[in-house]
């Protein structure tokens, strides 16, 4: 948890992910393609717990700057003939930012319902903007044949992808240190403290409206980047990375996960994409009802996501192995 | 004595309703002075003026001798307007030192930091330690806020409005909800508040306000009825008619 008492060093059970993640590579190199799909959700979901876990803002549009992204990316190579995956990133990442400000600086000014119901029109409208322009966007056939140079110039995206998932596990990286830094200081102590109370933040002097521009801005430069990711991986964009349906997925990726808790972002997509794969490969043709009585299970018995059920199976434990010492702890 | 906050003939009405008229009122530098007036006086309305919730229909409001009539809740804290609320009203599960802390950020500025850790800034922390301490809260420090009696989380209220470090500090019904036995020590908070604080308290409780305010204004039915010494107010035959003379007094 943030504030300004948190401990603030990186304990021994933050860097699983990272351990999960190089196990994998090596240990199951015929799926570094899902692998890779993984990766780019968790910075997809992380850049979504910013905003909804952190700052309480609740969207359904997410997909907008995660689209935007990579149909930037994709744009820029099959258009523009840039190939270079630095620039197309960067330009995914610019975009993104960019939409970011000048929605946010409009929708950010509602809330509750209406916010969500305008963060659902930015991204259906784009989604029909990618659909009829296309010649620049593809329409239904989306861009296909996008191209990406070696990275630095030495690593081709090969055709086991393994490339591709060291690539986005790089990118994932950087994204994280970044977005813990953030939640650590006093930015994310304050965030906290507008989905606490805005009626307190504005009392205490906080220009709240602009704060939350900021982390949407923020929030949406995160998404571009996964979506730009995507493109690159799979050397292809498609209508499917924007509209109602990608958020929607995105947020129960996130609740399955745990909204607020950082690594909620990385348990989630794991899971579902993990399961999607699994189910989609058994029953090909009921699969989302395997992902839809997950998330009930879920969400009924536990509310707090994964992560939540984790926290209380140990408050549990430290209950039963030291009577007396949970009082403290079960009141937070 | 300098006027640190001052309202000139203002007004506010919803239609035909009117709620507020023709206030004029002046705290001074260090003031402690209070608000009284039965329910439906238009207390909450002044106080929601004065802070920026609602924008009155005419008239102007002044602090430190500048308009602030138009300007933003968060912009009037900024130049020095601290407030508590009625209804406690607090990052209920946060722990008590983040509650201040938070405040203590905005007032410096480092609230839009996006580095250094939030617990690395020691000073931050300090200070608010040293100020749940003058309150008596510090042993409370550590716990989230909404596990605080009622009465002590009045207190954090208080310390959160303290921490803005503000010229004029309104005080919106300190004691409301608080058990009686505990409302002692709120007023024993505010009898250590630092002098050159002015300070408004807005109250029902008139043990509270017949010790703490050396200045009351009584409003009734929008206007300012009568101003004065305790001692003035409490003889004033008007006030007695139309407030103190109420058999179901607070």
């Amino acid at each position: 948890m943030s504030g300004y008492t948190a401990e603030t060093r990186i304990r021994w059970t933050e860097w699983l992910p990272w351990i999960v993640a190089i196990a994998a590579f090596f240990a199951l190199p015929e799926y570094l393609a899902l692998g890779a799909r993984i990766l780019i959700f968790i910075l997809f979901a992380l850049s979504l717990d910013l905003i909804l876990g952190y700052a309480g803002i609740i969207t359904l549009g997410h997909s907008a700057f995660f689209g935007l992204g990579a149909y930037t990316a994709g744009i820029l190579s099959t258009k523009l003939g840039v190939n270079d995956p630095f620039l197309q990133l960067a330009a995914a990442a610019g975009a993104a930012m960019l939409l970011g400000v000048l929605t946010g600086l409009v929708i950010l000014r509602t809330k509750g319902l209406t916010l969500l119901m305008l963060t659902l029109a930015i991204t259906a409208i784009l989604l029909e903007v990618a659909n009829k322009m296309s010649s620049i966007t593809g329409g239904a056939d989306g861009l296909s044949g996008v191209q990406v140079n070696p990275i630095l110039g030495l690593f081709k995206f090969d055709l086991w992808g393994k490339t591709a998932f060291l690539y986005c596990l790089a990118v994932l990286f950087i994204a994280w240190i970044f977005v813990r830094r953030l939640i650590y200081s006093p930015f994310g102590a304050m965030l906290t403290g507008i989905r606490e109370n805005t009626t307190r933040m504005h009392a205490i002097g906080a220009p709240v409206y602009w704060r939350l521009v900021l982390v949407y801005t923020i929030s949406a430069t995160l998404a571009g980047i996964a979506g730009g990711l995507l493109t690159q991986v799979n050397q292809f964009v498609g209508l499917n990375v924007l509209g109602f349906e990608p958020s929607g997925e995105l947020l129960v990726m996130l609740i399955l996960g745990g909204v607020g808790r950082l690594y909620g972002a990385f348990v989630g997509p794991a899971l579902y994409l993990v399961a999607q794969d699994y189910l989609a490969k058994q029953f090909p043709e009921y699969w989302y009802f395997g992902i839809g009585a997950l998330l009930i299970v879920v969400v009924l018995f536990a509310p707090g996501g994964i992560l939540g059920l984790a926290d209380q199976l140990k408050q549990a434990w430290l209950a039963f192995s030291k009577p007396g010492s949970s009082a403290k702890a079960s009141a937070r | 004595m300098a006027r640190v906050l001052e309202t000139r003939k203002l007004c506010k009405s919803f239609g035909a309703l009117t709620v507020a008229e023709d206030i004029d009122f002046a705290l001074e530098d260090g003031a402690r002075h209070a608000l009284i007036g039965p329910n439906g006086a238009g207390k909450t309305t002044f106080v929601n003026m004065l802070t920026g919730v609602i924008r009155p229909s005419s008239g102007e409001i002044l602090l430190a001798g500048e308009a602030i009539t138009r300007a933003s809740a968060s912009a009037r804290v900024r130049r020095g307007l601290g407030r508590t609320f009625q209804i406690t009203t607090l990052f209920r599960s946060l722990s008590v030192l983040d509650n201040v802390a938070l405040a203590v950020a905005e007032r410096e500025g480092i609230a839009r930091r996006m580095w250094r850790a939030a617990s690395r800034y020691g000073e931050v922390k300090d200070e608010c330690l040293a100020l749940l301490e003058t309150l008596g809260i510090a042993e409370d420090a550590a716990l989230a806020a909404q596990d605080l009696p009622y009465g002590r989380q009045r207190l954090v209220e208080i310390a959160i409005a303290l921490a803005l470090k503000p010229k004029v500090l309104l005080l919106d019904e300190p004691a409301a909800g608080v058990p009686s036995h505990d409302s002692g020590r709120i007023l024993e908070v505010l009898g250590t508040l630092p002098p050159d604080i002015a300070i408004l308290v807005i109250e029902h409780d008139m043990d509270l306000v017949f010790r703490f305010a050396s200045r009351i204004t009584v409003l009734v039915q929008g206007q300012v009825l009568v101003e004065g010494a305790p001692e003035e107010i409490a003889a004033d035959q008007r006030v007695r008619d139309v407030y103190l003379g109420e058999p179901a007094r607070g």
